[in-house]
């Protein structure tokens, strides 16, 4: 057991253990928390898979903004109180569906040929940064999705002033 | 020699050794050895912060025209000791209402934070934490997980003062995370990479002399992400009490007091990496322990400007705060980050004098366009107000009489 | 070292614990969480194919796709609080269930 592989154990074990706190708990603020320490897994899963500036960006712009974002919603919105469980079946439906669901993936991933196969990596060399910006502006490249998210991301903050501005005046 | 030339490399070299020779695999020695210099490195930072707490209030105290503390020791030296022993005696009393899982966590964020800034930071050629080569945007994120911390004290101490002033705190970090993110670039660009050591390895000449805009907005940027004067509307004491910390006491406020310190000197460390040229000097890379020395003579000098600037100016108010930044900072950022880089393709970076001077030369102009346009602004926006009051109708005086007449009017 | 379908075994169990999310929980903010959980799981997937293919080949499809993903879900993240907190201020509310009339 190589230290890299108890790294992505443990790793694996909180990711899985704040997702499932995450689904679970009654208080928003703690299903909040959970989500947090669920991103974080996420972020050190990148780190392992020598993607170094995914993982920093996911720190920035997940826990740095949207859960900081989640966490000014869920105060904002205090009317609409913690969850609570009056329909005990439906946990019973989700928890089947999530398995069906998880069980099809598996079944999808076992059958591969090469699923088993794949044991080493290829090399292990830091993320190079200056190649992805030349790709994100090659016109052979990236370039194209590149702009279009722009556009996206433009339509995404005019959209969402919009929808949240308090129009005065307006029947309610 | 070697051990004083380069203590940190050689103590290194020596407990590989001896951990190797008794026989633990490659990687769990690794493993262990950066276990080791994390903890090595959170308690150096913490025990220095003890001296940086005197520091602060005794040049305070000679800003203000005090003495500062000056009973316990000569010249007040083990006053932050005893504060120490105050705040670990001191009861911990929990609001009613509280949240008790966010409440005794968001201390432990506050602090994890700032520590986990130390990790990065190039203390001289060979002694460093890690050297990843991202270094630049881990610095933005682990400020992103402070103000998690923050957001979460103000809300779980069930007090609306903490509340606002967690509302409060959360939109000036936030907000002034976007100006010291563009100007990162800026060094990002000239060196050519992320990483800090990279960074620190390429100023030839600093980089405060290429891109001294940028320097200033770094500055402030960084003045204000840590929640010092002038910015200090986070924990303004006449305004909404204490802020974010109002509920804690002992320890806890202890951490608060700890990071908000500790967080001062670790701008002015990063400043003085990623600006003056960090731990580079003359003889620097023969003799690490004098890079070491450099780095922290810098780092003193923008230190105790920063605390001369905390004493010296008045507190601005959070409309303020937001209006400097979007309309003023924020553009000015973007606009140097334009103009840099097009100066950077006009003379790129083996033409020695002639692209320094090109540089002064473009953020001088930028600089003054920019003071333009702010004094037309204001001179265009401006109201006048009157100062002086207006003549007042004359004054009615009561005469008493033997029969009770009416008040008569003075003309 | 780490093969390659532990990854994929780690993202299957959360993106069923996503689904999870997802289906069961009443308010819409829980299930906004559990739709960005799912997308996180789907950006593990594309960077451990990338790593153990594709690396080498100076091929950055799996890093671009992730990069672009990360855009769209903050963009979504955006306009969804926008509107969670929109439909609050008509109806008081932000329990999923109580959303149900097209007329505000």
């Amino acid at each position: 057991m190589t230290v890299m592989q108890l790294i992505f154990l443990l790793n694996a074990a909180v990711t899985i253990i704040a997702g499932i706190m995450m689904s679970r708990v009654r208080r928003l603020l703690h299903a909040a928390l959970w989500l947090v320490l669920a991103l974080f897994g996420v972020a050190v899963t990148f780190g392992l898979l020598e993607a170094s500036f995914l993982a920093i960006v996911q720190v920035v712009v997940y826990i740095g903004a949207i859960a900081i974002l989640i966490l000014f919603a869920i105060m904002l919105t205090r009317g609409g109180t913690d969850d609570t469980y009056d329909n005990s079946k439906r946990w019973i439906i989700s928890l089947v569906v999530a398995l069906i669901a998880l069980g099809g993936i598996l079944l999808a991933l076992f059958t591969w040929p090469q699923g088993q196969a794949l044991t080493t990596p290829l090399t292990a060399a830091q993320q190079d940064i200056g190649a992805i910006g030349i790709a994100l502006l090659d016109p052979e490249g990236y370039l194209i999705p590149f702009e279009i998210s722009s556009i996206l991301l433009l339509a995404a903050l005019v959209g969402s002033i919009y929808v949240g501005i308090e129009h005065k005046g307006e029947e309610k | 020699m070697s051990f004083i030339a380069d203590p940190v490399s050689f103590i290194t070299n020596w407990l590989n050794s001896l951990l190797s020779g008794w026989g633990i695999p490659d990687m769990w020695v690794q493993f262990i050895m950066f276990i080791i210099g994390a903890g090595l490195l959170a308690f150096g930072a913490m025990i220095f912060t003890i001296g940086l707490i005197w520091l602060e209030r005794k040049l305070g105290g000679r800003i203000q025209d005090r003495i500062g503390p000056n009973r316990i020791g000569p010249w007040g030296v083990f006053q932050p000791i005893a504060d120490m022993l105050k705040i670990f005696t001191k009861e911990y009393i929990t609001p009613i209402g509280a949240d008790i899982l966010l409440y005794n966590l968001a201390p432990i964020l506050a602090m994890a934070a700032v520590l986990g800034l130390w990790a990065v930071i190039p203390l001289s050629s060979t002694a460093y934490g890690t050297n990843i080569n991202v270094g630049a945007l881990y610095l933005i994120g682990i400020g992103a997980i402070g103000e998690l911390g923050i957001i979460l004290a103000g809300f779980s101490s069930n007090n609306k003062y903490a509340l606002l002033g967690g509302y409060r705190a959360v939109a000036q970090l936030l907000s002034y995370e976007v100006p010291m993110a563009i100007t990162l670039l800026i060094p990002v660009m000239f060196a050519g990479s992320m990483g800090l050591n990279d960074i620190a390895g390429a100023q030839k000449v600093a980089f405060i002399f290429q891109a001294p805009v940028a320097a200033l907005i770094f500055f402030i940027a960084g003045i204000a992400e840590n929640g010092r004067a002038p910015f200090d509307l986070m924990e303004a004491d006449s305004e909404i009490v204490a802020g974010y910390n109002i509920e804690y006491s002992g320890l806890k406020f202890g951490m608060y007091y700890v990071a908000d310190f500790l967080h001062a000197f670790t701008s002015a460390l990063l400043f003085a990496t990623i600006f003056l040229g960090g731990w580079r000097g003359p003889g620097a890379e023969q003799y690490p322990i004098l890079g070491f020395v450099y780095l922290f003579v810098k780092t003193a000098v923008v230190y105790l400007l920063t605390v001369t600037i905390r004493f010296t100016v008045p507190r601005l108010r959070i409309d303020q705060v937001m209006a400097f930044n979007w309309k003023y900072l924020t553009p000015l950022a973007l606009a140097t980050l334009l103009v840099t880089a097009l100066v950077d393709k006009i003379a790129p970076a083996g033409q020695g004098l002639l692209r320094i001077i090109l540089l002064l030369v473009a953020n001088v102009l930028l600089f003054l366009l920019a003071d333009r346009l702010v004094t037309l602004y204001r001179k265009n926006h401006q109201k006048l107000r009157k100062v002086v009051s207006e003549f007042r109708p004359v004054p009615v005086t009561i005469r008493p009489s033997v029969a009770a007449d009416e008040p008569e009017v003075q003309s | 070292m780490i093969p390659l379908y532990w990854f994929l075994i780690l993202s299957a169990v959360l993106f069923s614990i996503g689904i999870y999310t997802v289906i069961t929980r009443r308010n819409t903010i829980t299930i906004l969480m559990g739709v960005e959980l799912m997308l996180n799981t789907a950006n593990i997937n594309l960077l451990a194919f990338w790593r153990y293919l594709y690396i080498d080949t100076g091929n950055l499809d799996g890093v671009i796709f992730a990069l672009i993903i990360f855009v769209a879900a903050a963009a979504e993240v955006a306009v969804g609080l926008g509107l969670i907190i929109s439909a609050y201020r008509r109806r008081q509310s932000v329990v999923a269930n109580d959303l149900d009339a097209l007329k505000g």
